[in-house]
């Protein structure tokens, strides 16, 4: 006996990430109606967590007041001068190690050596060498982001195409123009994805520094919402925390954009 | 315009007894080899046998255990860079466009802006890629990526063109087109080649000499020189297939054995 003819079964598809638009921000108001509702139904205690409405209405204050610019503004430069200072360096001391054996041979095991101790533990210390004020904070976030911006990037270097490289030297490049035009675009989507890590760990470390003597500052104002167990400033801090993350992971997205349409 | 010609007085190559050997392993053992120039020797030989390996030393990319590679005859004037690869994989590089990629290896030299874009023009037109001047590598086919190496290597003015397979990741038919376009090229300006391939076809449609190399260690087994002038060779030419056949009679033994030796290893 036969069976009728049928359609032959799909069995593709999946394993190809799609761009949903919205589902991410879906998630977010959906959590937060849930507190929403939550706190004032009273099943979450109000010393759990705040209402957001509060939160909303106590960042609403802090822009009102003018405290909100004189909070981040500081964080901010921080964290631009600390981590350029660090993802420079750390490109430059990467690209080194890529190129030169014998920066490899010194370097490799040293960054190694530094990458998995905790920069933080070390902030005391970096009070007694920079001072208390802004030297010792740029030194956190510039250490910080300097290891991983090395790892990232040599890794890079090495993923470069050799044979492009070979295609350089075939036609007589000068060494400089093979590092230039060949070896660093190359090299730049890991030094990009790189960065987006090596950013993240500067605004940990941001805070951290801002937790230890700073008057102004997004952890000053947290540390401080903190200690008088103010849920809505400690929250509100948080906030703008995960804003400054979007923020920068964003800005990486717009540069990958920009400086990467030639990947298919 | 005058089209310059890509090789003008013309440099003859001369391989004395190169043998060379990765640590233990022997590749290449006592090759001796001309080529004049003008002229496309193609080399043929079985897989592993060292081809690659002589190419890259005639260019001066690895430097041989033992013998040597002479070169002779003036470089023209206009020459850029006497000995230029053509690789198997393009290597372009994919955030240049195609005229970025051509300009690429003229940015070293001392060349004014208008002579540089002369030259980048001159190329494309003659590889009939004028149209693609600003499209990216991703954007375009095998074929069209290959001709833009080929264009790359030519805008340099070489005396001798280094082959590496240069069509084989690429179709039949678009390999059938770049033959045409090679034997074209060549006839209005006769260039110096050294051509690796795998493909005896290709072999007898465009070498005026025709190497054939054992397996490992390669020796030279067999030269064969073909008069046939290269525009007249056609696929259907009995005495082109004869040569194709004899050379596969040659190849099958080398490569049955190295097959074997494989087996053994
Ligand atoms: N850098 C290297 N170090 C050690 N061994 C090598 C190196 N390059 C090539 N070989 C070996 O030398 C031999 C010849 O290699 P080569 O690439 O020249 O062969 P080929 O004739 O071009 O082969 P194919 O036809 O597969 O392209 C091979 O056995 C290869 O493993
Ligand atoms: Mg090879």
């Amino acid at each position: 006996m036969h069976d009728a003819p049928r359609p032959v079964p799909f069995r593709g598809g999946g394993f190809r990430p799609q761009r949903l638009r919205g589902v991410g921000v879906a998630v977010f108001v959906v959590l937060i109606l849930l507190i929403e509702w939550g706190t004032r139904a009273g099943w979450i205690s109000s010393l759990t967590l705040p209402r957001p409405s509060d939160v909303v209405a106590t960042l609403v204050q802090l822009w009102k007041s003018g405290l909100f610019f004189q909070h981040v503004t500081p964080s901010l430069t921080r964290l631009a001068v600390g981590s350029a200072m660090g993802v420079l360096a750390g490109v430059a001391v990467g690209v080194m190690i890529g190129l030169f054996s014998l920066a490899r041979a010194g370097l490799v095991p040293l960054v190694a050596a530094l990458f998995p101790i905790p920069k933080i533990a070390l902030l005391p210390l970096f009070v007694i060498w920079f001072g208390i004020d802004e030297g010792s904070k740029y030194a956190l976030i510039a250490l910080g982001t300097f290891t991983p911006t090395v790892v990232a990037t040599f890794g890079a270097v090495d993923n470069v195409d050799r044979t492009l490289v070979r295609m350089g030297q075939s036609f007589g490049l000068r060494w400089w123009s093979i590092v230039r035009k060949i070896v660093l675009p190359g090299a730049l989507p890991g030094i990009l994805s790189g960065l987006r890590i090596s950013l993240s760990i500067g605004i940990i470390l941001l805070v951290a520094a801002e937790m230890l003597g700073a008057q102004y500052g997004i952890g000053a104002y947290i540390l401080e919402a903190g200690s008088l167990y103010d849920l809505e400033r400690l929250f509100a801090g948080v906030v703008i925390l995960s804003s400054l993350g979007v923020l920068v992971s964003w800005l990486i997205a717009q540069l990958e954009k920009r400086l990467l349409i030639w990947r298919s | 315009m005058a089209h310059p010609t890509i090789l003008g007085a013309g440099m003859d190559l001369k391989i004395e007894q190169l043998s060379h050997s990765y640590d233990t392993v022997n590749v290449l053992s006592d090759i001796s080899l001309q080529v004049p120039s003008g002229q496309i020797m193609c080399v043929v030989g079985p897989s592993g046998c060292g081809k690659s390996t002589l190419l890259r030393m005639i260019g001066g990319l690895e430097r041989p255990s033992a013998g040597q590679v002479l070169q002779s005859g003036d470089v023209p004037p206009d020459c850029l860079n006497p000995l230029t690869f053509v690789f198997q994989d393009f290597a372009l590089l994919p955030w240049r466009s195609v005229a970025g990629n051509i300009e690429l290896v003229l940015e070293d030299h001392p060349l004014d802006g208008a002579a540089r874009a002369a030259r980048v023009a001159d190329v494309l037109a003659r590889t009939n890629l004028s149209d693609f001047a600003k499209a990216l590598p991703r954007q375009l086919s095998g074929g069209m990526k290959q001709r833009v190496a080929i264009a790359r290597a030519m805008a340099v003015h070489p005396a001798v063109m280094l082959m590496d397979e240069p069509l084989s990741a690429l179709d039949a038919q678009t390999r059938e087109l770049l033959i045409d376009d090679l034997v074209g090229l060549w006839m209005r300006a006769p260039f110096t080649a050294v051509y690796v391939t795998h493909n005896l076809a290709e072999a007898v449609r465009l070498g005026h000499q025709i190497v054939v190399l054992s397996r490992r260690p390669g020796r030279v087994r067999e030269v064969m020189h073909l008069s046939t002038p290269l525009d007249q060779r056609s696929m259907a030419d009995p005495g082109l297939q004869a040569a194709q056949e004899r050379l596969w009679a040659l190849m099958r033994d080398e490569a049955l054995a190295a097959d074997k030796e494989l087996a053994h290893a």
